[in-house]
């Protein structure tokens, strides 16, 4: 191909677009159609992640009780030695007489009159790195000289490792026969756009034109197209993200529902959606006049 | 310029055989018809030349061209050698008179100096000067063959293969035709028009090969098409 044909190539390839106007809406149609039900789920997926990694976060705490001989002097000093267990992220170290107040604070303080300080034990909230480490950590915490008992509910922990591995797996195989099936879908398009032009095709072979003079203007068309197509899904999952969540807000305050923001996936999204268009389009337009080319 | 021998032409999605012990030598400069009812090869014999099938046997040169052993990628280079003109024109209707002729220019790497220049030099040779900005939809038949063979012409091809090029036009307009590759011919061009118009062919003192049942039954210098199609 010639220097002097570039120019001219990609000149055809967005006249192309506006010559073939309605092949070309319906391509961008479809490609903006299948990219946000996509995007829908896996935005999806996304907060129902998030929501999960929330409620991990709230459970994922262990409470070491220390020995009711220590002296406030040395339960404090056992903080370096809990800190260095494995898995563990942070402690706070909470006195009885702030464990009693937390405590009367939650019941009905006429109800436990009979509970006093010296009811509960010094201890430390231990904030974990890995909620599936629960129990190996619950153990370490045991083996520290002054720590009297740990609670753990890895009973939790459990139900959340398994919900995270169901989601994961499930999204996964959904996200993938999506990908699939609208890929299908949206290079098929693209070929049926190609199939009216055949005759065109059939010309340019006839007059000596080389397979990639023919395929330039093609890919150049299906480049834009997708560009195009993956843009627009992007605003319109924008708009429709922000409706659904205003709503969600709204409509489910004080429930464990939260949704993520949309500035927090907007990026990976778009980078997502403007990839997904491009290779689209340019694998769909390449592809399309292959058997076009053969003769 | 053209040199087949022997050559054994079979489509393998039908199993038909289209040709049979074909032997033809064109040679630079001349007019040659090639005549012969439906069925009988002559389009076999346009795709050969063109390289959009190959034969199962014998040899096929080209403008130089070896097609028994020619590589895919090489065939728009033997089709930038010739000018191929059809039955139906093939024109590209959402282009211009001019951007049809220009198009074929662009796809062989020409610069815009060159297709301007070149462009109306071959539409006024054609007679249709004045015409450039009309698309085909917008021109008679024989207008728009006329395009077809501008188009055909404007990269100087060595030869002109014409395949029914007056099937679609009336008789007055099929000898215009005629009459103008008879005029690229006596320009240098080679031409083999493919046809079944036996008054045409007589008009023309030129060189005639029949063919009939993929065979070539008589190929005469006298200009006399003798054949009678069935």
């Amino acid at each position: 191909m010639r220097l002097n044909s570039i120019g001219y190539l990609i000149k055809s390839g967005f006249k192309g677009i506006f010559s073939h106007g309605l092949m070309s809406f319906a391509t961008v149609a479809i490609i903006m159609a299948c990219l946000i039900i996509m995007g829908a789920f896996s935005l999806l997926v996304v907060n129902i992640n998030d929501m999960i990694a929330g409620l991990e976060e709230e459970s994922n705490v262990v409470v070491a009780f220390i020995d009711e001989n220590l002296s406030r002097e040395e339960a404090i000093a056992l903080e370096p030695a809990i800190l260095a267990v494995p898995n563990v992220d942070s402690v706070q170290f909470v006195t009885r007489e702030e464990a009693a107040d937390d405590f009367q604070a939650d019941y009905d303080e006429a109800l436990f009159d009979v509970i006093t300080d010296d009811t509960f034990r010094d201890r430390y909230v231990v904030q974990l790195q890995d909620i599936s480490l629960m129990e190996q950590t619950r153990t370490d915490l045991y083996a520290v000289d002054g720590v009297a008992k740990v609670n753990a509910h890895l009973e939790y922990a459990e139900g959340f490792i398994t919900a995270r591995n169901i989601v994961s797996i499930i999204s996964l195989i959904l996200i993938v026969i999506l990908i699939v099936v609208s890929f299908f879908i949206m290079t098929n398009t693209i070929k049926l756009a190609t199939f009216t032009r055949r005759e065109e095709i059939a010309i340019m072979k006839m007059v000596g034109a080389s397979n990639g003079f023919i395929r330039c203007p093609f890919i150049v068309e299906g480049l834009i197209l997708g560009l195009l197509g993956g843009g627009l899904a992007f605003l319109a999952e924008w708009g429709l993200y922000g409706l659904v969540a205003s709503e969600l807000v709204g409509g489910l305050t004080g429930t464990f529902i939260s949704v993520v923001p949309f500035s927090e996936v907007c990026w990976p999204l778009l980078a997502a959606f403007m990839g997904v268009g491009v290779l689209v389009g340019v694998f769909g337009g390449s592809s399309a006049i292959r058997n076009y080319l053969k003769v | 310029m053209v040199q087949m021998n022997d050559v054994r032409m079979v489509y393998d999605s039908s199993g038909t055989e289209a040709l049979n012990d074909v032997d033809l030598e064109i040679n630079e400069g001349e007019f040659v018809f090639l005549v012969g009812p439906s069925g009988s090869g002559k389009t076999t014999i346009i795709k050969l030349l063109t390289g959009e099938v190959q034969a199962k046997q014998g040899e096929i040169s080209v403008n130089g061209f070896d097609l028994r052993r020619i590589k895919r990628r090489k065939l728009p280079q033997l089709r930038r050698t010739l000018g191929v003109i059809f039955q139906d024109f093939r024109l590209i209707d959402k282009m211009t008179v001019y951007e049809n002729v220009a198009f074929a220019m662009r796809v062989v790497g020409a610069s815009g100096r060159a297709i301007s220049e070149r462009v109306p030099y071959v539409l006024e040779l054609v007679g249709l000067k004045g015409r450039e900005k009309r698309h085909p939809k917008e021109l008679s038949g024989g207008e728009q063959q006329r395009v077809a063979i501008a188009r055909a012409l404007v990269n100087s091809p060595r030869m002109i293969i014409a395949d029914e090029p007056t099937g679609n036009l009336d008789p007055v307009r099929s000898l215009e035709i005629m009459l103008l590759l008879e005029k690229i011919n006596e320009l240098g061009t080679t031409v083999l028009v493919v046809t079944h118009e036996k008054e045409l062919v007589n008009a023309f003192s030129k060189r005639v090969v029949a063919i009939d049942g993929g065979h070539i039954i008589s190929d005469g210098m006298d200009g006399y098409y003798s054949y009678e199609i069935e």
